[in-house]
């Protein structure tokens, strides 16, 4: 029998399987890591013993509801952690578990894949100790280890803020946190914040306490160098005209989130242009839908909106399923969940315009940046592909590489789109939509196939 | 409005090489491309540069491409990683070996060089190959190139000598006044000629059915994946005999592998399917022990025609001079279409080919019924 399947154990996936078997439901949720809670609300291994404040913060409380709904509901499901949906095709998910391969068949499926961090490369950023923001949190909540002794945080967006602030909890020592984005622009943002005054209110916290603890907070700050020999030794930004230095032995960056969008692409939605995400989405309308029957679209990996926006998401989705197949759900509550996911999108807009794009990145990117660390190609090589002519973001890719590697795109294709349509001068709606392949991640050789 | 000499439909490496050899020769060209040139088959084949194999009828033609690739850079400016590896035909049984053997004889004369080695030679030689195989056949001069690069190049090649080249330009219209072809894209784009040149790959049954020449093609979709960058270790490019699965390893150390049929998601797009990827995952390991372990990390397929005695259809057309056809690689025509390409420039110039095709004349389908 085709299962109701829940691809990804975030806050989103869970919300969505809690709802669905609070309607009689048996669900199937798949999930790449071997603990629930998705990226957000990682949980640490089986044996480590910090409590949920010392990983969670103020998101220990939605954490613990999060991670104990999953627990209270795994008899009621058919969870399997440890699984990772590599393909879709023909009605059934091909799954990847301990080394062996499996189908799974679906008669629905909530896509629920969330988001990693949006890189925007600096030279020297493929130097050892340098991580992505979002590496440098799950390298603290799980592990319990930092990324370095002296860190610095660069970028922009609310998890900069966060994650340098998680660190100095914890003790490591924060160099100095350097936002691309202005102060002025925070001011001008502050309407749409204001919207979510709790998440507003977190936000500004984490900064003042960085201050209060004497961290530099840099506004306007654009890392231009990564430095070091074995590793990251120094690194110099710049603000207006002013170049400064700094020694540090890590960085994390990142300039906010991008979707994990090839499940759904590989599913067969349709995408359109999404200017607030600069990225292509999969299309949904207010409860989840897809563009394809019987495919559902929460959290972060339809669009970026946030853990709580997801938690509401999942549940709204999976009622959408639970409509389609002529349940009878609480009126009431689809509309309170549609109008609160509403009211967190337009604080979004705000987040957008108090963390700005760096829009001079790409055109200011030199020549001999790498630009696709797993194919190794430059700044330099993509600008000449475009400059031969092609302006299709595939096509660049069939050409010099980019986006081709072990990583599929998934970390320098918003940087490549960035530059192809800035030399393209073509606007980055205007250069197509790099496709997704399967494998979604690395498949094995030698790789069992379940009977 | 575009008057030229030569309008060409299709820009895969087909179209693409006529077009080179036509402006080469002073014609002018048109070449309407749907898409991208080189986008469809031509640029995401597994990109194998082999003679070994090829019906004997192939040959000919297939040895004078090899003296083409020999001149790439000079010809399209670049070298297309292309390389002279050998090619080396695996036999799984010896069945199997005794039909190399066999192909061995039959080809001989035609330039091939072909190597006979049985198990403990294979071992000695490719000792990367695994025990599974009873012997091969190996062609020194055989290789491998980079198809993404390749049959774009050829195109920008003949852009550069003159040739119009149309991308996004698909052809919604032909009609022939008495005098010549008048073609209209999508794009509202008129082109007039004498000649046409129908290199439309798998689509290419639409034209011919235009003219009244239905010809029974199909479409398939060979599956191919590749794997992350390994250290350096096959030194030949290889196959197996009565199919099954082909691998290769490109200078940055990915290998490239293919085998087994996906399925198309419309007309012009296709996956490799599951089925076909963990097949090659499994065969990959027997033939190739080292790629244990390793990862694949992309696969990809394409849309190619085939014709059911798996033999192009290449020169004029029986209903309608000036029209001259070639399509319907059967998966095999990366490797023979740069000469493919000179021979419709000799029919168009000479009025003849100086290379026998008379094995692919349309005119073998005459008794399918027209439809
Ligand atoms: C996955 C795969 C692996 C292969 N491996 C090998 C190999 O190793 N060695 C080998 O020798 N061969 C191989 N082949 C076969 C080889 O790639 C093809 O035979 C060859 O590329 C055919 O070239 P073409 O120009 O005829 O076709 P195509 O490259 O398909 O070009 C036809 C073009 O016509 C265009 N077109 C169609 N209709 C219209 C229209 N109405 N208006 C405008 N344009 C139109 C299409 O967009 C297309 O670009 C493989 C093929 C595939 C799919």
């Amino acid at each position: 029998m085709s299962a109701i399947v829940i691809v990804g154990a975030g806050p989103a996936g869970i919300r969505a399987a809690q709802t669905l078997v609070a309607h009689g439901l048996r669900p199937c949720l798949l999930d790449e890591a071997a603990r629930g809670g998705g990226q957000i609300y990682r949980r640490q291994p089986e044996n480590f013993r910090r409590s949920p404040v010392t990983l969670y913060g103020f998101e220990a409380r939605k954490a613990v509801a999060v991670h104990q709904t999953l627990d209270r509901l795994r008899e009621q499901l058919d969870y399997r952690p440890d699984t990772l949906v590599w393909n879709a095709e023909d009605g059934a998910l091909d799954t990847l578990q301990q080394g062996r391969a499996g189908r799974l068949a679906y008669a629905r499926v909530i896509v629920a894949t969330g988001a990693t961090d949006r890189v925007l490369p600096v030279p020297g950023w493929t130097l050892p100790g340098v991580y992505s923001l979002g590496a440098a949190q799950i390298a603290l909540k799980y592990q319990g280890c930092a990324i370095g002794q002296r860190v610095v945080f660069a970028g922009s967006g609310p998890l900069l803020y966060l994650v340098a602030y998680q660190y100095a909890k914890a003790g490591a020592k924060v160099v100095a946190v350097l936002d691309s984005a202005p102060f002025s622009a925070q001011c001008r943002a502050l309407p749409g914040l204001l919207k979510q005054p709790l998440t507003l209110a977190k936000g500004l916290y984490y900064r003042s306490w960085l201050m209060a603890h004497g961290i530099p907070v840099h506004q306007d700050a654009h890392l231009q160098q990564i430095d070091g020999e074995q590793r990251v030794q120094s690194l110099c930004w710049r603000q207006g005209t002013s170049l400064h230095a700094l020694d540090c032995d890590a960085l994390a960056l990142a300039h906010g989130l991008r979707s994990e969008t090839q499940l759904a692409d590989l599913l067969g939605c349709h995408f359109s242009w999404n200017p607030l995400n600069r990225a292509w989405l999969p299309d949904r309308d207010t409860a989840g839908r897809s563009s394809v029957a019987g495919v559902y679209l929460a959290g972060d990996g339809a669009g970026i909106m946030g853990a709580d926006a997801a938690e509401m998401a999942g549940e709204r989705a999976a009622l959408a399923l639970l409509e389609d197949l002529g349940r009878a759900v609480d009126p009431q509550r689809t509309a309170f969940l549609e109008a609160r996911l509403q009211r967190i999108d337009t604080f979004r807009q705000g987040l957008e315009q108090a963390f700005p794009f760096p829009e001079r990145w790409a055109p200011d990117a030199p020549d001999t940046l790498m630009l696709c660390r797993c194919e190794e190609v430059s700044v330099g090589e993509v600008r000449a592909v475009v400059r031969e002519g092609h302006w299709e973001i595939n096509r660049v890719k069939a050409h010099c590489r980019v986006g081709m590697g072990r990583c599929q795109g998934r970390i320098c294709g918003a940087a490549a789109a960035e530059i192809i349509a800035s030399e393209s001068g073509l606007g980055l709606d205007g250069i197509g939509r790099l496709r997704a392949q399967a494998p979604i991640k690395p498949l094995p050789f030698g790789v069992e196939v379940a009977p | 409005m575009i008057e030229v000499d030569v309008v060409i439909l299709g820009g895969g490496i087909v179209g693409a090489s006529a077009a080179l050899a036509l402006s080469r020769q002073g014609r002018r060209v048109a070449l309407l491309e749907r898409d991208f040139c080189g986008s469809h088959s031509s640029g995401v084949n597994y990109g194998g540069v082999r003679r070994q194999g090829r019906p004997l009828s192939q040959l000919p033609l297939s040895q004078r491409a090899h003296g083409i690739w020999a001149r790439l850079p000079e010809l399209i400016g670049i070298d297309g990683e292309y390389q002279r590896s050998g090619h080396l035909k695996l036999a799984r049984s010896l069945d199997d070996l005794a039909a190399l053997h066999a192909y061995a004889d039959s080809s001989q004369g035609f330039g091939l060089d072909l190597q006979m080695l049985d198990r403990e030679q294979l071992q000695r030689r490719f000792p990367w190959v695994g025990k599974i195989a009873e012997g091969a056949s190996f062609c020194p001069d055989d290789g491998h190139a980079n198809p993404r690069l390749v049959s774009p190049a050829f195109a920008r090649a003949a852009r550069l000598l003159g040739a119009t080249v149309l991308e996004q330009s698909e052809v919604s219209e032909v009609e022939h006044d008495g005098r010549r072809f008048i073609l209209r894209t999508q794009t509202g784009l008129e082109v007039r000629a004498p000649w046409l040149l129908n290199c439309a790959g798998a689509w290419a049954g639409n034209l011919a059915a235009r003219f009244g020449e239905t010809v029974p093609m199909h479409a398939g979709h060979p599956a191919m994946l590749v794997t992350e960058p390994l250290p350096r270790v096959m030194d030949a490019s290889t196959g197996v005999e009565g199919g099954g699965i082909y691998a290769r390893q490109v200078t940055r150390g990915n290998c490239v592998l293919g085998g087994g049929q996906g399925f198309a998601l419309d007309h012009a797009r296709a996956r490799p399917g599951q089925a076909a990827v963990l097949e090659i995952l499994r065969q990959a390991v027997e033939l190739y022990p080292f790629l244990e372990g390793a990862q694949a990390i992309r696969t990809w397929s394409g849309t190619e025609g085939y014709l059911p005695d798996r033999q192009p259809v290449i020169g004029p057309s029986r209903t309608q001079p000036g029209l001259l056809h070639a399509f319907g690689f059967a998966g095999a025509g990366f490797q023979i279409a740069p000469a493919v390409g000179e021979v419709l420039a000799e029919l168009v110039c000479q009025g003849q080919s100086s290379t026998p095709i008379e094995a692919f004349s349309i005119t073998r389908f005459q008794s399918t019924p027209a439809v």
